[in-house]
């Protein structure tokens, strides 16, 4: 397990984007970085998975554990990008077959069936629905088994039904891993994560949550009453003080 | 096959009716046989020279089907030597440019002056006009490899080569597949050029040697053995994308 910090002030090319962020993210937990569009939150992501882009971080990027970064963490990204061409087992295992390594067919079909897609391991993506695509994405950021899971808007596109369903199954199967959770949804932020925070243009604000376990029940009182105030604090605009 | 057969269905049907079309405009304007045959006339032309037009036909048929052969495979090496190495596009881009920018039509006559009468300049002509649209849509789609795609190879740490076969080359097979629709309708063109501009064998010099001597009956059906192996060629390419789609 690897906690990360993230200190600095991002930037977008030559534009400041977020000023003096400061997240402090625990290991093997949920946390969840909220914000409007283009506040920067896919740029955080991208900068935790090593992937190139117009973002700067001038500050510091770390691994708690000290080790660099590279190879630690998987990425799971909003609309599935599966491949068209191949079916799911190939889907789930192009990972291995990317590094060089032999794909562990075994545990490929035992994923798919864990995310509930037994039977379908000869299906092409075009065969599938969305909430079916994204399952089919876990499976694939599960056999990467990487400590560090970055998921960007990972259930953005799919309906209120389907999005609780992804929710729970990937609580329950991402468990004990270092999990990322960027989105713009309230609840799926108060039901996830561990500890959450409001991005905006002055740094990042820590949002108090709800005690007890993930996924927390949507119609709990606590659980409303956050996604009550969380509301009404989204609602608010954002000045920066200084 | 369903598809197949439906496509020689609408086939025969619009060639039924431009027949038709053909017989009538003949008809009705008095033209002579030796500017506009009839269909009938042709038809009695491919019937009595059957086995001069199959042994003109098979030369041609032959040295197109290489010459799409060597231009696809060298477009194909190509394209994926473009898209594994940057040197090699800093190299090989500004003569690709430059090899469209002549027209290859306009090499015929020089290249049937090095290379003779025979097989080699047809060859060569077909290969150099289908070279260019091969290579550049197979190279177009290797290069547009989608964002989350690129991402995934980065993340993963694969090296060029294992990008290159396990991403780009799936994901260009459909451009391929548009370059080798252009190559098959260009490589009749080249090898009719080509042996107008000099040879002793194949359809087009029989179009030639048909249309000196007045002929014109058979020429018709030299270009209709020509328009048939065009038709053969371009559904044998379907059927091949239709089994990889598959």
């Amino acid at each position: 397990m690897i906690a990360l910090g993230v200190m600095g002030d991002l930037w977008m090319g030559d534009a400041p984007l977020i000023r003096n962020l400061a997240l402090d993210i625990p290991a093997g937990r949920w946390s969840c970085l909220l914000g409007a569009s283009g506040v920067g939150k896919s740029a955080i992501a991208r900068l935790i998975a090593g992937l190139p882009g117009p973002q700067r971080l001038k500050g510091r990027l770390i691994a708690r554990d000290g080790l660099p970064l590279a190879g630690t963490v998987t990425m799971m990204a909003q609309g599935e990008h599966l491949l068209p061409w191949a079916d799911l087992v190939q889907n789930v295992t192009i990972g291995a077959r990317l590094r060089g390594a032999q794909p562990d067919m075994a545990r490929a079909h035992a994923l798919l069936a864990q995310v509930g897609l037994a039977g379908l391991e000869h299906r092409r993506p075009a065969e599938l629905s969305g909430g079916q695509g994204q399952r089919v994405a876990l499976a694939r950021v599960l056999i990467e088994d990487a400590p560090i899971v970055v998921l960007d808007e990972p259930f953005s596109a799919l309906d209120t039904a389907t999005r609780l369903a992804m929710q729970d199954l990937a609580a329950a199967l991402l468990k004990g891993r270092t999990v990322i959770l960027i989105t713009h949804d309230p609840l799926e932020a108060i039901r996830l994560s561990d500890r959450a925070w409001l991005l905006g243009p002055c740094g990042a604000e820590d949002l108090g949550l709800p005690e007890g376990a993930t996924p927390r029940d949507f119609r709990a009182p606590e659980v409303l009453a956050a996604q009550a105030a969380l509301l009404a604090r989204l609602h608010r605009n954002i000045a920066c003080a200084g | 096959m369903r598809w197949l057969t439906h496509l020689l269905l609408r086939a025969i049907a619009a060639a039924g009716f431009a027949l038709t079309f053909w017989h009538f405009v003949v008809w009705a304007t008095g033209v002579p046989g030796f500017i506009l045959p009839g269909p009938a006339r042709v038809g009695a032309a491919l019937w009595d020279k059957a086995p001069l037009l199959w042994e003109h036909a098979q030369f041609t048929a032959v040295n197109l089907l290489t010459g799409l052969a060597a231009g696809v495979a060298l477009g194909v090496v190509t394209a994926l030597n473009l898209a594994l190495s940057p040197g090699a596009r800093v190299l090989l881009r500004p003569m690709l440019i430059f090899a469209q920018a002549v027209p290859v039509f306009a090499l015929a006559p020089i290249l049937t002056l090095w290379l003779g009468y025979g097989a080699a300049s047809k060859i060569v002509i077909v290969m150099l006009v289908i070279y260019f649209p091969v290579t550049s849509a197979f190279f177009d789609g290797l290069m547009r490899l989608p964002a989350p795609m690129s991402d995934l190879a980065l993340m993963m740490r694969a090296t060029p080569l294992r990008r290159l076969v396990l991403l780009q080359v799936p994901h260009a097979l459909p451009a391929l597949g548009s370059g080798l629709r252009l190559a098959v309708v260009y490589a009749p063109f080249a090898v009719i050029i080509g042996e107008w501009v000099g040879a002793s064998r194949g359809l087009g010099y029989l179009m030639l040697l048909a249309n000196g001597r007045g002929q014109t009956d058979l020429m018709f059906a030299a270009l209709f053995v020509l328009a048939a192996i065009s038709f053969l060629l371009f559904a044998a390419l379907e059927t091949l994308a239709k089994g990889i789609r598959a």
